[in-house]
């Protein structure tokens, strides 16, 4: 691991550096110092941002002042914890691959020099650790996407992407939560909604969970649509080994 | 019971202090850009200090009112109106049923905001009222107002102690420059020695491009070490971020979540109103300060809140001669 820095971001901010790159090491960090943070329940922090090698804190000045917080910080990033051996959450997102529902996944197997089958293959073939949320409600930044399928984003990014598209974005994957311009690879779609403001808990998924794709057919997809939109579809949700 | 609105103004939106805790999930915090007029608003009225108001922007609305309340006006001056007689800024006004109250362009400032003591009925999404026009929740339906939208009150609140009391001095938005104290990090490391004495000797103008999410600069360029490209992390409210163009961006109320770029410093947030308060062509200079200073700023600015709340709750001097009277009556009775 390398050192840790505690940085300033105003006077009602402060961003610790947990390092340079982006690794599950680092990300595991993360993730374990904001469960730490949550049972220990600091008075004054409003809220916090975790991302890929990074943690935003937001704090009331009012409550509690930078020296203090980074004093607490400081003890806190040193307890050494370690993610539950064994346990992580694995989301189960199914996806209609191609056709309409995928327009450009002939250019990500023609960038591949594989076929369309082997490129859905090789998507859905692996559990994905959601690194971080962000640019977006619910918009999940994942990482492990296999190089043989990294495709250069579109050249003219389209104005409107439909929430639900799935895609691939130079090493990135991911779910377009919102309508939202956007110059991402579309490989196809799911029918889950991964944001949801009329539900009771609006996004779906946390920083370090992972998304499993699962591809399913056209009706598959539309009897899964129809449930959703009744609110009787639940998202399966496996316990996976680390 | 409530508001109707005749005019929406060029961007009237319902807003309180944001929709915090969410920001891990990708949600923007948005809420009100002038955290110190929007508190000065709801002081005026002794409303909780995060009760949602208006806030408008360059062009303000029009609004009648269906039933009688009171209402506070804070921000820059847009020359406000009740039935065509204008009306005070920073004071408590008592508003009758039919009431038009109008508002023109900004004559100083861009900012505006309203408070009102019978308190607006928006639902509660998320922790918050402010509305989040990206996410398209809170506020009116998840988007600015226009003609013909109708907000009930929540409450019937029309008394108000000392109510001739209930009057502060306006803020000055009148100056077309402004000198923006920041505290410098996170990534300034990622800048020159060079890059960074450009930052703060440097006269910057306020382009066209400035709304909620942010405000951009044009000036001198800012040099990098190498790339002001960073692993993607967290935006605090007032964030300087500095893209390879090398002009600074300062990022404001709906500004995203997380980001790419490396953010040389962060404004002050008793110095954020200064910002956000401000037009195309304004200049922009930055000066440093430590965060002890600025938290400091910040806990003085709220005791100068506190001292606002002491002098509205205290008889006015209309009030005082009546009693002085009454008491020299008094005696001369008893005589």
């Amino acid at each position: 691991m390398q050192e840790i820095k505690i940085l300033t971001a105003g006077d009602s901010s402060l961003l610790i550096e947990f390092g340079n790159e982006i690794s599950t090491e680092i990300n595991q960090k993360i993730t374990a110092t904001v469960q730490l943070m949550k049972e220990q329940h600091i008075e004054g922090v409003v809220d916090i941002i975790p991302a890929f090698c990074s943690l935003l804190i937001n704090y009331d000045p009012r409550v509690i002042s930078y020296d203090e917080l980074k004093d607490r910080m400081k003890a806190l990033v040193k307890v050494d914890v370690k993610a539950e051996a064994g346990t992580k959450r694995v989301f189960e997102i199914p996806v209609c691959y191609g056709g309409e529902y995928g327009p450009d996944i002939e250019n990500i197997a023609e960038h591949a020099g594989i076929s369309v089958e082997e490129v859905i293959e090789i998507h859905s073939s692996r559990d994905y650790l959601i690194y971080m949320l962000g640019f977006l409600p619910g918009f999940t930044y994942l990482g492990g996407l296999d190089e043989k399928i990294h495709t250069p984003r579109l050249a003219n990014p389209r104005v409107k992407i439909n929430a639900g598209s799935v895609g691939i974005g130079g090493s990135q994957t991911g779910i377009y939560p919102l309508d939202s311009p956007g110059g991402w690879q579309l490989m196809g779609m799911t029918p889950v909604k991964t944001y949801d403001p009329e539900r009771e808990v609006p996004i779906l998924v946390e920083a370090g969970d992972y998304i499993r794709f699962v591809p399913v057919s056209e009706e598959e997809y539309l009897r899964i649509k129809d449930l959703v939109e009744k609110g009787e579809y639940k998202v399966v949700v496996r316990e996976g080994e680390v | 019971m409530g508001i109707r609105i005749l005019k929406g103004g060029m961007m009237t939106t319902v807003q309180d202090l944001g929709r915090t805790g969410y920001q891990s999930q990708g949600f923007s915090v948005a809420g009100v850009m002038d955290v110190r007029s929007f508190k000065i608003a709801n002081l005026l009225l002794d409303n909780p200090e995060n009760e949602a108001v208006l806030e408008f922007t360059l062009i303000g609305p029009t609004l009648e009112f269906t039933s009688a309340t009171i209402i506070a006006i804070t921000g820059g001056d847009f020359q406000p109106t009740i039935n065509g007689e204008p009306a005070p800024m920073y004071t408590a006004i008592y508003m009758n049923k039919g009431d038009i109250l109008k508002f023109g362009s900004a004559r100083t400032g861009s900012r505006g905001y309203i408070a009102f003591s019978s308190y607006l009925d928006i639902p509660v999404v998320m922790g918050s009222r402010c509305t989040n026009m990206k996410s398209k929740i809170g506020g009116f339906k998840g988007r600015k107002l226009q003609a013909g939208d109708y907000m009930n009150f929540r409450i019937k609140r029309r008394y108000l102690p000392f109510f001739l009391s209930r009057k502060l001095e306006p803020d000055n938005f009148d100056q077309d420059s402004t000198t923006l104290r920041v505290v410098m990090g996170p990534q300034d490391s990622k800048f020159s020695k060079q890059g960074i004495e450009t930052f703060l000797t440097s006269e910057y103008t306020v382009t066209s491009e400035f709304d909620r999410m942010g405000c951009r600069l044009d000036g001198a360029f800012i040099a990098p070490k190498e790339s002001s490209d960073i692993i993607s992390d967290g935006i605090a409210f007032g964030s300087i971020q500095v893209p390879a163009h090398g002009k600074p961006i300062i990022l404001l109320a709906d500004r995203q979540t997380t980001g790419g770029y490396a953010k040389i410093a962060t404004v002050a947030s008793v110095d954020i109103p200064k910002i956000v308060q401000r037009k195309t062509d304004h200049k922009i200079r930055f000066e440093a300060i430590t965060v002890q200073e600025a938290q400091e700023l910040y806990l003085k600015e709220q005791k100068e809140l506190d001292k606002m709340r002491k002098i509205i709750h205290k008889p006015c001097k209309e009030v005082l001669d009546c009693r002085l009277v009454a008491k020299r009556l008094t005696k001369l009775f008893e005589e």
